[in-house]
């Protein structure tokens, strides 16, 4: 057990706060992904390798050695100044990794760089009605006319489509082969003639996601990622990537952190909330827990360096608790306030901006999204514990 | 940066499990549980594997191990539900003697498995109406409810004020307290004017004893635990119904995920606990109240799961599942029950007065 990172790492840290201290004021105020400033910050982050480090040269990036300790680092130091990481949307976090890996040169150099500094802005068009967990039953058809795909049918969930440049997009184009053999990765721009998006409000109030309705959209051929009929290998690796990034255990952490500060400044009837034995057990409870997933964190970044221990389990538990674990955390934040723990939206006595109810809720829609819990539970007890899938029921 | 166990521990740990793999299979457990055979017999097993003397100093016969080698051993001998004076004897009381001084000479006694020290905290960790003592002029009076091991050769004694004595088994009145863990004694100790010698007077001494003995505990509730849900998933592997392997339920697929999804993450939080016992000394107390209490509610979660996974098997005897859930049973209410380790973790952060 050796949790130190080494001198050289401690000067890189070193380096970090300074650049933190240096340009506090300089990021920018605005979340908003589009702004010109969040831009220019992108851009900034990623010059000083701060961001995406490891994307190569030629598309953009900095070109580092990949090197866990020192993003992790980077990540500490941020989060510890709450300072902006950068841009981080599907096309950055999504669609990058898997260009680098199974896209043409002329794709990498087309795309990598205008979606890394947030000039292109990307959604992901996967789930359908007809297709949520059972994802590889999707039934989108794009059919070859000369040099175009023809695509028809209708995508759901589709975050951010509302103002997405292009979108990476399933679509089945060989409809005799088997379910995961007949699915093709398509990127095409979002003002092809034939797509309408309509905002789709969720239970948090925010359109955060869309359907989109395909009509007869012409996209050129060469448009396709992997072969045809390649589709979910590429799909697949995409949600591995996801599934992990859904449930940080330093963001758990830090809510921990501001729920603690709450119960010791709000007061009912006089007594502070902390001092509430029985909400107090609650938050020693949840503070367990959040413990026992940030030690597993630990443990799956030291595995990652290191490569000396079977963690396969630890990875795969990480989306079902996490996601399970905030919920809870921003629920109990809700709890202990009472009745200004209902508050929303302009009502002038909300807490925090309104992010425990929001949250709240936010982190209900990560149980089922991104793989339902459900489908996790089969992940783990399937891939992780050998045991044998259910055998199939066919509608009468 | 290196976050998990070295070549040695892991080494250290498959010698463990191989030798009890070997020589405590669930028959031979029973008849130490019945008492038809010693719980002797298997201590002197782990004697010569150096168990007694992990935390002992070199220089007193031991190995001089530390906390972290410590628990993955007792999670080897909790996923074994291996009977013995572990937790008393190989660490509580060890270590008190060890950081009071002056106490070579026991220290060596209990490294080389000639003695057991047994241990009688219920004072100091949460008195009882029905129990109590007085010690005055090196003489004890009184009685201890729920002291660990029934077969040893002193107790340590801790009153209320966290002050340590060594009474001698010989001096006092002893009566075995059965309780459903059958794989580790408890008793009653009655002292009637007995030799109590001063050990210590230093909180700290009593309070490191303890939290090591907790993180133990959690650490032996993690291997339980682990066996439990590899005998879950084994058993419907095995079972069919409906001509259909039981594994391949949803419902019975989806209890084995949520033991895994509580219990992997204990395995990185014991470690932890286990490392700030030997190196973060301001954080060792906190892990080792909220180490417990977590790993109680995942291991009585665990045991429950797991028995409900074998169906009525699982309830009888036959498979005997019950040891490794009594055992889990025990580990939750001994030495501070969750609710209480909680409380505990608030004081130390200030939360609570």
């Amino acid at each position: 057990m050796d949790l130190s990172f080494g001198q050289e790492y401690e000067e890189f840290r070193a380096e970090v706060r300074q650049f933190v201290e240096d340009n506090r004021d300089k990021q920018p105020k605005a979340r908003d992904y589009r702004s010109e400033d969040a831009v220019a910050w992108q851009k900034k982050l990623i010059e000083n390798g701060y961001t995406l480090r490891t994307i190569p040269k030629e598309y953009g990036g900095l070109g580092a050695e990949p090197d866990i300790i020192k993003s992790r680092i980077i990540a500490e130091e941020f989060g510890r100044a709450q300072m902006h990481t950068g841009l981080a949307g599907q096309g950055i976090s999504m669609l990058t990794p898997i260009l680098l890996e199974m896209g043409t040169e002329e794709q990498r150099q087309e795309f990598i760089r205008p979606t890394i500094v947030g000039e292109m802005d990307w959604c992901q068009g996967y789930s359908e009605p007809g297709s949520g967990s059972d994802l590889a039953s999707l039934s989108t058809r794009a059919e070859l006319d000369g040099d175009e795909w023809v695509i028809n049918g209708q995508k759901i969930w589709t975050s951010g489509a509302h103002r997405a440049d292009w979108i990476f997009c399933l679509v089945r184009t060989e409809p005799e082969a088997r379910k995961h053999h007949g699915i093709s990765f398509l990127l095409f721009k979002m003002d092809t003639p034939g797509i309408e998006v309509r905002p789709l409000v969720d239970m948090t109030m925010t359109p955060n996601f869309n359907e989109v309705f395909f009509t007869d959209v012409r996209v050129p051929k060469h448009q396709i990622v992997g072969k045809r009929g390649e589709g979910w290998q590429v799909a697949n690796a995409l949600l591995g990537f996801e599934r992990g990034s859904l449930a940080p255990p330093d963001a758990a952490q830090s809510r921990l952190n501001a729920l603690i500060k709450i119960m010791h400044q709000e007061t009912i009837n006089g007594e502070r909330l902390i001092d509430n034995p029985l909400f107090r057990e609650r938050l020693m409870k949840i503070q367990g827990r959040v413990m026992a997933m940030s030690y597993n964190d630990m443990r799956l970044l030291s595995a990652r360096i290191n490569k000396n221990q079977d963690t396969k389990l630890a990875a795969m538990v990480v989306k079902l608790q996490g996601t399970e674990l905030r919920h809870e955390l921003e629920g109990l934040a809700i709890d202990v306030m009472g009745e200004i723990g209902l508050s929303f939206g302009d009502n002038p006595y909300v807490r925090d901006a309104g992010t425990w109810q929001f949250q709240y809720m936010y982190y209900l829609g990560l149980i089922i999204g991104g793989g339902t819990n459900q489908i996790q539970r089969n992940i783990i007890s399937e891939r992780g514990l050998g045991m044998p899938r259910e055998p199939r029921a066919k509608v009468k | 940066m290196e976050f998990g166990l070295s070549e040695e521990q892991t080494l250290l740990q498959d010698s463990i499990n191989r030798y009890l793999s070997e020589e405590l299979p669930l028959d031979q457990v029973r008849k130490i549980a019945t008492g038809d055979v010693p719980d002797s017999s298997v201590w002197q097993g782990l004697t010569e594997l150096g168990i007694p003397g992990l935390l002992i100093p070199e220089a007193q016969g031991g190995v001089g191990l530390g906390y972290l080698d410590a628990a993955i051993v007792s999670e080897s001998l909790g996923y074994h539900v291996t009977p013995g004076p572990f937790l008393a004897s190989a660490i509580i009381a060890p270590v008190a003697l060890n950081l009071a001084g002056g106490q070579e000479a026991l220290l060596s006694s209990i490294a080389d498995g000639s003695r057991r020290v047994g241990i009688a905290f219920g004072e100091a960790v949460g008195a009882r109406a029905d129990a109590g003592f007085t010690v005055a002029d090196g003489k004890i009076s009184g009685k201890s409810l729920f002291a660990l091991d029934s077969n040893a050769d002193d107790y340590l004694v801790a009153d209320a004020d966290c002050n340590l004595y060594l009474v001698s088994a010989a001096d006092v009145k002893r009566t075995n307290l059965s309780t459903v863990d059958m794989t580790r004694s408890t008793c009653e100790l009655v002292y009637d004017n007995a030799e109590a010698t001063l050990v210590s007077r230093d909180v700290n001494v009593f309070i490191e004893a303890l939290d090591a003995g907790r993180t133990m505990q959690a650490a032996d509730t993690l291997g339980a635990a682990q066996s439990m849900l590899d005998q879950a998933v084994a058993y419907s592997m095995q079972r069919e119904q409906f001509d259909r392997l039981i594994a391949s339920f949803q419902a019975v697929k989806h209890m084995c995920a949520d033991m895994v999804a509580n219990l992997e993450p204990c395995r990185a939080m014991v470690w932890y606990a286990g490392h700030a016992l030997d190196e973060l000394p301001d954080e060792k107390r906190l892990m080792a109240c909220h180490t417990k209490a977590h790993l109680q509610e995942v291991g009585q979660q665990v045991a429950k799961t797991s028995t409900e996974v074998h169906g009525g098997m699982g309830f009888t005897d036959l498979v005997g599942l019950h040891y490794w859930f009594k055992r889990i049973g025990a580990n939750r209410q001994l030495l501070g029950s969750p609710e209480m380790l909680r409380e505990e973790a608030a004081r130390i952060q200030g939360f609570a007065a």
